[in-house]
């Protein structure tokens, strides 16, 4: 979502006061730095998440991993929603807002569409995003508006203390499901391919460099990217992803992307993903099929319908789950085309204010 | 029949006059008769064009010259089934030669294009009325849907009006004979003919309608042609027919020098924020969702990307406001527009905006609530909503528009509060104010207020750090204003995170802190309430100076209210108006002025909203007075009203001694 390429004086208005404000703040602290170190990017706001919480290993994989992209902090916002995960901006040195439940992506909507020249992200929940902010997240990922939605999911409501949330599995007993769940859950991968999200990655909270490493290519997608960080809650959904974390049975069941790689698995690569008869995928065991039966991952399909098999292969209890970036692909901005369109119209008319107040049938009192 | 003599005019704003002269048409002795006013309503179904034809036919009277007012009345249902009742779609100009105030309480002229739009406009008619009806739709297939037992062209159940049967459809379809179009095609342009022949009545310029129709059509030569001969034939109806023997004269009203155009207050209200945002110096958001009466305003300002205006069409009303805030936090000039059940969605992003202290323009055209309600439909319902429809103590700014043209200056004043304030604003508007039209002096560019001031970003730290580095504080206040420091993302050294959750006095960071709470609570209304330090005091139109009863209101009754307090001046008594702009806060001294009178009258589109404001805030016995019919009061309903409240005052000797017996001022009406 980066490469900065827009300045702040083409926002549609040359010369307007928000590039004055900017340059007028440069011009004062010297030049804009973006040379950054972590610690430039903490504040000094105690951070309240409970110890042990998944949410700490993610801003820290953040506050490391930012610098790289060599964005000057004061052109990073930050906007999320209410939950635990929401909490994000506070501790991070950036402009930020923390909004209203499951508003962020409409929010940050707005300021990228407005403002191309920033750094735009979105920090979610599992509830914030995918029960009350639905549908604000489906339409920025078919709009594909120029920001990176980070999705930790912990598969539970933390905030309110512990009921179960849209990803919650079938079954899960919590304070406002006491005989179990009997929701099904949203994967939320497959509901942001349905989406025709133009990039979608899934990590660990606890994996320091496959989180970075999907981080940094959603950073450098232009358009909506969507990373859904499996993020643990110790204190009401512990373990969530243990099976996936255990070195013991992690192996076995998580299926590592990597663009251009053969989908091959497990413990000595003893299992693979082929095609199904139906136009889907499956898991194989690499030596019952032919090497040319294992499909090479390939992000940059066109089509999601090959991402989102990909992402039907796991089940609600986490086998065989993908990890990496399912699709990446290039379609033309939300903002982008939006300027496109205010350059045109500048071009084919002018902004005569006069012109436009008397304009239309007019006619003259002496 | 013929219609030998004028049409009666119904309850008038003023004095009537009317002079004949004879001329000489073709052979045929016609009269003009000199008028100065007068009140047409077209009805017809759905789909016969009403409100194309009333558009045309008030354009050309704009460009006449006449002041006029416009009463659009239009059905929910894009094509209700043809014919039918609910189908009728109306649409009723009121135009003078002099200055008015109103679309005129009844027509003086009704044109009904079928028996459904016959039987639900007659009743408004006043008796002897000129009655204009298509006489082709009248079949007795037409007549059952509507529940016509007979015929009342035939039956005598029109003898009270002077009705002139027209066959218009057939004349259509005679005058587009060698046009080439197919029967249902040549039908649609009777609309045009209609045009035609009261363009001929009413002596109206017909070029401008003929160039619009070329532009209109301009991919379709063809039914440019058809339309424009149809308008034509309708206007040499006019002029050799013996059913219209006479012909009406209405001259220019005095108006001050200047350009004008007709504008709706959809539009004006789009212009005033393209105009806020030029003026400001700000890019403009529009977060927006379709609803009606709102959608023009969306529509409009999708026009103007040139002025750097960004639209965005939302998936829904919160994402339409949570868009336009998350632009107004990257420096933008955020708007929102909707009506009353957009609002309701809204209520907890506004309480966002509110606590992030952010300029943000709320627009609610308001329609007939609850729900649904009546989405074609004028009210004022929405005012306690707008004041109050949010969680905790989340004080707003709101004003109102008084008249279409008023609403571009409403915008601006509105964007004004918002930038000084760093506040969201909400701005009233109403359905008929939306719809409705009038004549509009364009406004020089230069003598619009300057709202650049008011942006001023913050470029660098305002406070010291307890180590004593510089810092920046989002929520210092400037001392006058309370408004807190505004700085942009993208500006250097000002990072900061602002957010929903209470923030601490000064540096922002949240506090649960109890003193700090209550702190900023109050600090949040006392924002609010200074308003009032740069609004001005009351305005209040009383020419005598010595009235006892004032009437008070707000938004789209200043046209009723006005033209009430116009017959009881008329009528020897006395009334002081005062119309508000600004609802929250009041101006300063409001309450002083409605202790001195005896009686303040409060009439409104909703049961009594201000009036509960008014008795709360200022502890005056207001007479409310409302009607929620989702139509604009009737300025001679509201004069009774007036009048009772001066004549039954019981301390008022002056002005009930003043008025000689008899002179009622609802003696014209009938
Ligand atoms: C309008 C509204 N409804 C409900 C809440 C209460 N609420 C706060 S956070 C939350 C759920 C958060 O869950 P999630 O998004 O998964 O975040 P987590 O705390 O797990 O990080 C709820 C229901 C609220 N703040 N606002
Ligand atoms: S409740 Fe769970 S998600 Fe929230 S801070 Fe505590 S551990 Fe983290
Ligand atoms: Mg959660």
């Amino acid at each position: 979502m980066t490469t900065l390429d827009t300045h702040v004086h083409d926002l549609g208005m040359p010369g307007n006061p928000i590039s004055a404000a900017v340059a007028a703040s440069v011009e004062l602290s010297g030049e804009k730095k973006s040379e950054l170190k972590a610690k430039d990017l903490k504040t000094d706001q105690e951070v309240r998440w409970c110890p042990g919480c998944g949410d700490y290993v993610i801003l820290n994989a953040v506050q490391s991993f930012l610098p790289s992209l060599g964005i000057a902090r004061e052109d990073i916002v930050i906007v999320s929603g209410i939950g635990c995960s929401s909490r994000f901006p506070y501790y991070m040195n950036t402009y930020g807002m923390h909004s209203i439940h499951g508003r962020a992506p409409a929010i940050a909507t707005g300021l990228a569409a407005s403002r191309p020249d920033l750094s735009v992200w979105v920090v979610t929940g599992d509830g914030d995003s995918l029960s009350i902010g639905g549908n604000h997240l489906i339409h920025a990922l078919r709009r594909n508006v120029n920001m990176t939605i980070l999705l930790f999911n912990n598969r539970i409501y933390g905030l309110t203390k512990g009921q179960y949330s849209p990803t919650s599995e079938v079954g899960k007993v919590t304070k406002s499901t006491p005989m179990g769940s009997i929701d099904a859950p949203f994967n939320p991968v497959s509901l942001a391919l349905g989406a025709d999200a133009t990039f979608v990655g899934r990590a660990m909270d606890s994996d320091r460099k496959g989180l970075t490493d999907v981080l940094r290519q959603a950073a450098e997608h232009k358009g909506t990217s969507l990373v859904e960080i499996y993020q643990n809650c110790n204190i009401f959904n512990d373990g969530a992803f243990e099976l996936l974390k255990d070195p013991m049975t992690g192996t076995q069941w998580s299926i590592p992307l990597e663009h251009g790689k053969p989908l091959v698995f497990g413990p000595d690569g003893a299992s693979c993903v082929v095609r199904d008869d139906f136009g889907g995928l499956r898991i194989a065991e690499t030596n019952q099929v032919a090497a040319e039966d294992i499909v090479v991952h390939d992000a940059t399909r066109e089509n999601p319908a090959y991402a989102f098999a990909l992402s039907r292969l796991s089940s609600q209890d986490l086998r065989y789950t993908p990890m990496g970036v399912f699709r990446s692909v290039q379609k033309p901005t939300y903002d982008g085309m939006m300027a496109e369109q205010l350059d045109v119209a500048r071009v084919s008319g002018s902004a005569d204010l006069q012109g436009l107040l008397g304009g239309g049938e007019t006619w003259s009192v002496a | 029949m013929t219609a030998s003599t004028p049409p009666p005019i119904g309850a008038p704003d003023d004095e009537v006059s009317a002079t004949a002269t004879h001329a000489a048409t073709g052979g045929l002795v016609k009269s003009v008769v000199a008028l100065d006013r007068v009140v047409i309503r077209l009805a017809g179904d759905s789909g016969d064009g009403m409100q194309l034809t009333g558009n045309r036919f008030t354009s050309e009277t704009a460009s006449f010259g006449n002041d006029l007012s416009t009463l659009p009345n239009f059905p929910a249902e894009i094509r209700a089934p043809t014919g039918t009742l609910p189908g009728v779609s109306s649409f009723q100009l009121h135009f003078a030669d002099h200055d008015i105030m109103t679309p005129g309480d009844a027509p003086d002229v009704l044109v009904a294009m079928n028996p459904a739009a016959l039987k639900s406009n007659l009743a408004d008619l006043p008796g002897g009325g000129l009655l204009i009806v298509d006489s082709d739709e009248f079949t007795s297939r037409n007549l059952a849907k509507v529940g016509y037992a007979t015929n009342p062209l035939e039956d005598g159940s029109l003898d009270g009006w002077q009705t002139v049967p027209v066959p218009l459809t057939s004349m259509t379809l005679d005058a587009l004979a060698d046009s080439g179009l197919g029967k249902k095609e040549a039908e649609r342009s009777k609309n045009m003919f209609t045009l035609g022949l009261l363009s001929w009545m009413y002596h109206r310029p017909t070029e401008g309608t003929v160039r619009f129709l070329e532009r209109q059509f301009r991919r379709k030569p063809e039914i440019a042609a058809a339309n424009i001969a149809a308008f034509r034939a309708g206007y040499n109806y006019g002029e050799t027919t013996e059913a219209f023997a006479v012909s009406y004269e209405i001259k220019p009203a005095p108006m001050d020098p200047g350009t004008y155009r007709n504008i709706s207050g959809n539009q004006a209200l789009a212009l005033g924020v393209v105009a806020a945002g030029q003026r400001s110096g700000l890019p403009v958001f529009l977060g927006a969702y379709p609803i009606t009466p709102a959608s023009d305003i969306l529509h409009e300002l999708s026009k103007h990307k040139a002025f750097g205006v960004r639209t965005f069409q939302a998936e829904d009303e919160i994402a339409g406001i949570g868009a336009a805030l998350g632009a107004s936090f990257g420096g933008a000039l955020g708007v929102t527009t909707t009506s009353g059940p957009g609002i309701a969605l809204k209520a907890e992003t506004i309480g966002l905006a509110v606590m992030t202290e952010l300029p943000l323009l709320i627009i609610d055209v308001q329609r007939g609530g609850p729900s649904t309600g009546l989405p074609t439909k004028t009210e004022q319902s929405d005012l306690l909503q707008a004041m109050f429809g949010r969680n905790g103590e989340a004080p707003l700014p709101v004003i109102a528009p008084r008249s279409p043209g008023d609403c571009f200056d409403a915008a601006i004043e509105a964007t004004r509060i918002a930038l000084t304030y760093r506040t969201p604003v909400m701005l009233l508007s109403d359905g008929y104010l939306a719809n409705g039209a009038e004549p509009w002096a364009v406004p020089d560019v230069d003598s619009l207020p300057d709202l650049s001031e008011a942006v001023g970003f913050a470029t660098g730290p305002n406070a010291e750090a307890t180590d004593g580095s510089p810092e920046f504080h989002p929520y210092k206040r400037d001392p006058e204003t309370l408004a807190r420091a505004w700085a942009v993302p993208g500006t250097s050294g000002l990072q900061h995170r602002i957010g929903g959750l209470e923030k601490a006095d000064g540096s922002g960071n949240i506090s649960y802190d109890p003193a700090n709470h209550d702190f900023m609570v109050r600090t949040r209304q006392a924002k609010i309430d200074g308003i009032a330090a740069s609004i001005g005091p009351t305005d209040v139109e009383d020419p005598d100076g010595d009235a006892r009863v004032a009437v008070i209101g707000w938004g789209s009754t200043y046209g009723p209210i006005g033209a009430a307090c116009r017959r009881i001046r008329a009528s020897g008594r006395k009334v002081a108006q005062i119309h508000l702009r600004h609802i929250n806060p009041f101006p300063a001294d409001l309450g002083e002025v409605l202790a001195r009178y005896d009686r303040v009258v409060c009439p409104e589109m909703n049961l009594g909203q201000l009036a509960l404001l008014l008795r709360a805030k200022f502890l005056v016995d207001v007479q409310s007075h409302t009607q929620v019919s989702g139509m604009p009061f009737r300025s001679a309903e509201l004069a009774a009203v007036i009048q009772d409240a001066i004549d039954t005052s019981t301390t008022d000797t002056t002005s009930t001694d003043a008025v000689p017996a008899g002179a009622a001022v609802n003696g014209a009406m009938q």
